[in-house]
């Protein structure tokens, strides 16, 4: 055998190989590494006596342990259920009105409706109902179609302008000027009476002359003077909350070819004791009425 | 370390690996630019700009090839040539124009990979994205790859084959095996570029992971791990510290490695054994891969004062750390306890980028960093002080990156499974975004600082390619002349 060659520095032996000026020293494995690679490789077989795990041609070893990950999952759901189980069956059995008089049912209807509106709601609206821009506030008292318990069941069940819901709040503003119901000078004077509804800076002579385009063409939906319609979905004109933007060539445009809001009905998507469950809540917001 | 620097043999194709490391450069800086732009996308939409080519979907995949397959590759070819040559004391089979082909074909499949993301061509599956005409280019690019390098090793003037060559021919194979396996499909049409693949439902999913952990495991871990194989001992000067250790780690960690997929599909639809299967093989996995973290590191021992002096060595001795860690932090997130928490979360995007930017890229800079100056025979880099720079800001980079990842991750994950007493969940998913928000903004500019830094690198490189030399004081030479 050729002699050993040692490497300077550590004194170990190289194994006589070398590569390009690389060498390579004889070292051992280190004992730690070797034992935790053991520690480790018996821990795993050991796992696979416990839990499901060597697949054969009929089927798999199921493990002493008996563990079923999808049986977890059910008991667990099934387990959840049944704890929520004496207040989903009283709330299931009434009206949100009585579900709002009860302070058990309350309490525990305005949690699960914070989930559920957080869940489903949210994306929109907004935590807590704050809004944002096109999505209307639902923690304030400015209803669109109303804010009282049965008001609001009724929008969350049924939607807004939702296609597949016969029952859906409907309600359509006309195209006053592309349809050319209102001619363009209408239109103008007709904005500039708007505007001076929510205290806006109007040009007093127009805002006459549109105040009469409103009485014959908007008053009907949106009430004398503005002041709106919950039963028909016409939002007041009279404060400064806008569904859109609240300014003077919006309200044009508004008026010439109409954008609407819409909202999915929410029946069929979300069981009966959810949706009373996210009515009181959304009711608890601030704006309830 | 100089002297066998100037003992290069005319024969060797130098001039294909000069290739591949203007390449590496090019793609690194542009997979790093959008990985910057997709981060700062996330923490600020409107970025988006509303058009479709430049949505967060499409450059997201493009990011991920352009950094793994675009830069990440041609570090691995361009890599695996220089030493296989040097390794073997031969010039690369096949000659001049075989390896021509292999670069041109590699940067074609990049080319068509990328304008496909953009243009929303896409498989859909992670990492396998690019369609079906694009996969059998790879295909055929990729044989070629074998062939050049097997043959190289066939005619190789050493007894032996050298560690780093077993590891790059494991990844050569693998990833050849996990390309065909995980692209079987059928092209809608002849003149479509639409393919759906030969497997559905939970089979498809376990073959993506298959495929997906694998690429990591032997693109990202067994390639790289070639690189460290040559270029640590080479840079430190020293021997590999364990040759036995070289055999036991290599052949556990390709055993081990394959079969742990499964990891990525806990609590799904996967059956439970598979399951099972996919966490304990991922747990046996840790040693192996330590196994190279121990003997990359202890090829320093009689060399560790080099660190203090030597900023590129400190590149490859850090990447080894940051391997070490994120193949400890990997084994840990597969178990299942832990998985249920991390699973879906930024944690995992944490976990990928400290093994992506600690490990692969910092041990692909060392690498060029080293071979830049022997391929265009050059005394010395440009400047050892830049290098310094780069490393200082690009770590500082990937503290910031990992450490926000992992609070934005953990927090997401505990707001996720937040339950108050009565049962219901305490957050919406719109509140999870909002309060990841800053993380992303720390993120976007720990991208920010790996970006200047590789750009650093560019520099410093094109510098050194042109023959310049900066006049500096070397690194650490107070401490010399205190010594003397």
């Amino acid at each position: 055998m050729a002699e050993v060659e040692r490497d300077l520095a550590t004194g170990v032996q190289t194994t006589g190989h070398e590569w390009d000026g690389i060498k390579e020293l004889n070292n051992p494995l280190p004992r730690w590494w070797l034992l935790v690679f053991y520690a480790c490789v018996i821990y795993g077989l050991a796992y696979t006596v416990f839990y499901p795990a060597w697949p054969s041609l009929s089927g798999y070893t199921k493990g002493v342990l008996g563990y079923n990950s999808h049986a977890d999952y059910y008991t667990e759901v099934a387990g959840a259920a049944e704890a929520k189980k004496q207040f989903t069956d009283r709330i299931a059995a009434i009206g949100v009105a009585e579900i709002a008089q009860d302070p058990q049912l309350l309490e525990f209807s305005l949690a699960g409706g914070q989930a559920v509106f957080n869940e489903n709601c949210a994306q929109c609206h907004g935590v807590g109902g704050q809004g944002q821009r096109f999505y209307p506030v639902l923690a304030d008292d400015n209803w669109i179609w109303g804010g009282k318990l049965a008001d609001i069941e009724q929008t969350v069940r049924h939607g807004i302008r939702h296609q597949d819901d016969p029952d859906t709040r409907q309600a359509q503003m006309l195209r006053f000027g592309a349809d050319e119901i209102l001619d363009k000078a209408q239109v103008t004077d007709v904005t500039e009476y708007v505007v001076g509804l929510s205290g806006g800076d109007a040009d007093a002579v127009a805002a006459e002359r549109g105040a009469k385009v409103f009485a014959e063409n908007c008053a009907a939906c949106h009430g004398a003077g503005g002041a709106g319609n919950q039963e028909l979905g016409a939002p007041s004109l009279v404060n400064k909350i806008w569904q859109f933007t609240g300014d003077r060539a919006s309200f044009a445009a508004q008026i010439n070819s109409p954008r609407h809001g819409v909202m999915p009905a929410w029946q069929g998507r979300l069981s009966d004791d959810l949706i009373k469950m996210v009515t009181v809540y959304v009711h608890s917001l601030g704006g309830g009425q | 370390m100089t002297q066998s620097r100037a003992g290069v043999m005319p024969s060797y194709n130098e001039q294909i690996v000069r290739m591949f490391t203007i390449a590496s450069m090019f793609w690194g800086v542009v997979g790093f630019l959008v990985g910057v732009v997709i981060a700062f996308q996330l923490a600020f939409p409107a970025l988006n700009l509303g058009l479709e080519w430049t949505s967060f979907g499409r450059l997201r995949p493009l990011h991920t090839s352009a950094v793994i397959f675009a830069f990440g590759g041609n570090v691995l070819l361009g890599t695996s040539l220089f030493v296989v040559q040097r390794t073997c004391r031969t010039a690369l089979f096949g000659g001049p124009l075989m390896a021509e082909f292999l670069f041109w074909g590699y940067q074609l499949f990049i080319v068509l990979a990328a304008s496909g993301y953009v243009l929303g061509i896409t498989g859909g599956t992670e990492y396998s994205e690019p369609e079906w005409y694009t996969d059998l280019w790879l295909t055929l690019v990729w044989v070629v790859y074998l062939l050049i390098f097997l043959g190289t090793l066939m005619k190789r003037k050493e007894p032996h084959i050298y560690v780093a060559n077993w590891f790059y021919l494991a990844f050569i194979v693998t990833v050849a095996m996990l390309h065909i396996g995980r692209n079987l499909s059928m092209p809608v049409s002849f003149l479509g570029t639409k393919s759906y693949s030969l497997f559905a439902g939970v089979q498809d999913a376990m073959l993506q992971w298959w495929y997906g952990h694998n690429a990591v495991g032997f693109f990202l871990t067994a390639g790289f791990l070639g690189i460290m194989y040559y270029f640590v001992p080479k840079q430190a000067n020293r021997p590999v510290y364990s040759y036995r250790l070289s055999i036991v780690h290599f052949w556990s960690l390709i055993f081990l490695y394959i079969w742990a997929g499964p990891h990525h599909l806990h609590y799904t639809s996967l059956p439970d054994w598979t399951q099972s299967l996919g966490m304990v093989f991922s747990i046996m996995l840790w040693m192996p891969s330590w196994g190279g973290m121990i003997n990359g590191l202890m090829t320093l021992s009689g060399a560790w004062d080099k660190l203090r002096t030597d900023p590129v060595l400190r590149f490859l001795v850090t990447s080894i750390g940051f391997y070490g860690m994120s193949t400890f932090e990997g084994p840990v997130m597969s178990i299942k306890a832990v998985n249920s928490l991390s699973h879906y979360t930024d944690w995992t995007i944490g976990h990928v980028h400290s093994g992506a930017l600690g490990w692969v890229a910092f041990v692909s800079f060392g690498a060029m960093y080293y071979m830049v100056p022997v391929l265009w025979k050059r005394e010395r880099l440009y400047s050892s002080r830049l290098v310094e720079w780069h490393f200082w800001i690009a770590t500082f980079g990937i503290v910031l990156y990992i450490v926000s990842m992992w609070i934005s991750g953990i927090m997401q994950g505990l707001m996720w499974r937040a339950y108050d007493s009565l049962g219901f969940l305490q957050y919406s998913f719109v509140e999870t975004v909002a309060a990841m928000h800053p993380y992303y903004v720390v993120r976007g500019f720990g991208g920010v600082l790996f970006l200047i830094g590789a750009l650093i690198m560019t520099y410093n490189l094109i510098r050194t390619m042109r023959g310049d030399v900066r006049q500096e004081r070397s690194i650490g030479s107070t401490v010399a002349v205190a010594q003397a």
